[in-house]
């Protein structure tokens, strides 16, 4: 049994307490004043006073994945410690906005919702090509900033497939290539079922954690791309639909490779261009060209029009 | 394709096929060929200057104002210097200035330019 979780005791480092913000399922975040540098942090603190040693390496651990993962789409640490009651903590950047599922809520285009999702998979990207899964990517992970700013949050799951200092062959793993090799993997989780329903790949449901790679991250992301766009709006278009079917393909070999290659199919429908996942008839070929140069036929059909009704009314003798 | 070639050859390909028009007016059929060059020139001098506004301005409403209005003035010229046909050779050449200023906003790709 767990001990209760108290108000950390912050004496003797430069945070000051002003309020909790969250409660995960291994630590509790605080915002906090650094009040060296006089800005608004974020703590994450282990919700246990000693005693779990596990957690606190998962803490650990999890901050030494944020701190290798440098990019505008992933909260940045800046400082890990452990604190004056013994708790483990990290400090990070406050990040102020919106959850996902939130945001959303007033977000009514599509495309609009879509770019938001391609940002998301930006940061997956290159979390992928640092070696990192992140393995619970769902809506409640994913915080939208006041300037539209997308943070792919609560890295607590993780899985590093290249061993933590060797980020030289962690850069090089191509994101197929994730899972294949870079050294034994450091795994978080330790093996166990870990993960949100409907956002877990089928593999890290059945606990398969040796063999998770990229594919796993992309079934997750194909999750979230189903809600982002809405249900609604995925049955009305079947390219888009089919991209959520490619990337949450029960048998990973069906998926996408690679989250750009996901976020590349993505785009291509938001352009108005045909996806690779999806073969559309001619009628459909026909409909997707006049949806993206509607207003460029529409033009040129008034322009003949025009042409007609004077070559019609406006006859000069020869 | 950039803002400016797409406006040419848009342009071009609009003034040429607008100038062909004047084949369905029997009393212009002997100078066709001189029709046809003088619109294809007058299409390549909207298209430009609507690619070269948008490389300028990126908004596609005011593209189609300023495709519009270079039409409309190209258009009313070569009327004035006919003596004539003005409905027949401003409204379609207004319309065309209004094609080559939207494509250049919305289809032209911007070219990085170094300062």
């Amino acid at each position: 049994m767990r001990e209760a979780a108290e108000v950390p005791d912050l004496h003797g480092t430069r945070y000051r307490l002003l309020e909790e913000v969250a409660r995960g399922g291994m630590g509790i975040v605080y915002a906090a004043e650094d009040e060296q540098l006089g800005r608004r942090v974020a703590l994450k603190v282990l919700d246990a006073l000693g005693g779990e040693a596990e957690l606190a390496d998962r803490l650990m651990r999890e901050a030494r994945v944020l701190a290798r993962l440098e990019h505008p789409g992933i909260v940045p640490v800046h400082e890990v410690g452990t604190l004056a009651d013994g708790r483990v903590f990290y400090a990070m950047k406050f990040v102020e906005g919106q959850r996902l599922d939130q945001y959303l809520q007033s977000v009514g285009s599509v495309p609009d919702r879509l770019r938001l999702f391609l940002r998301i998979c930006d940061a997956v990207a290159f979390a992928h090509t640092r070696g990192v899964l992140h393995r619970d990517l769902k809506p409640a992970n994913v915080m939208v900033g006041p300037f539209g700013e997308v943070l792919v949050m609560d890295w607590g799951l993780a899985k590093i497939l290249a061993t933590v200092g060797d980020s030289d062959s962690a850069t090089r793993d191509t994101p197929a290539n994730l899972g294949k090799g870079s050294g034994a993997p450091v795994v978080t989780g330790h093996g166990r079922v870990m993960g949100t329903p409907g956002y877990m790949s089928p593999e890290q449901a059945r606990g398969e954690v040796e063999g998770l790679d990229a594919r796993s991250d992309i079934f997750s992301l194909g999750a979230l791309l189903q809600f982002a766009a809405g249900q609604k709006f995925r049955q009305k278009e079947r390219a888009l639909e089919a991209i959520c079917d490619k990337a949450c393909a029960p048998e990973r070999e069906g998926r996408y490779a690679s989250v750009p290659e996901l976020a590349a199919d993505v785009s291509r429908y938001v352009d108005g261009l045909a996806v690779g996942a999806y073969r559309e008839n001619i009628l459909e070929r026909v409909g997707r060209f006049y949806r993206r140069y509607r207003f460029f036929i529409l033009l040129i059909a008034t322009y003949l029009l025009v042409r007609v009704m004077l070559v019609l009314f406006y006859r000069h003798p020869g | 394709m950039n803002k400016i070639l797409l406006g040419l050859l848009l342009g071009a390909v609009l003034g040429a096929v607008d100038g062909a028009t004047a084949w369905f007016t029997p009393a212009v059929r002997a100078q066709l060929a001189g029709i046809i060059v003088g619109s294809t020139i007058k299409g390549v001098i909207a298209g430009v200057a609507a690619g070269i506004f948008a490389r300028k301005v990126n908004s596609v409403p005011l593209g189609i104002v300023f495709g519009l209005a270079v039409g409309f003035v190209l258009a009313f010229l070569v009327a004035y210097l006919q003596h004539g046909y003005y409905l027949e050779i401003i409204l379609p050449g207004s319309i065309v200035g209004i094609i080559v200023g939207y494509a250049t906003q919305r289809h032209g790709m911007t070219t990085a330019t170094a300062r």
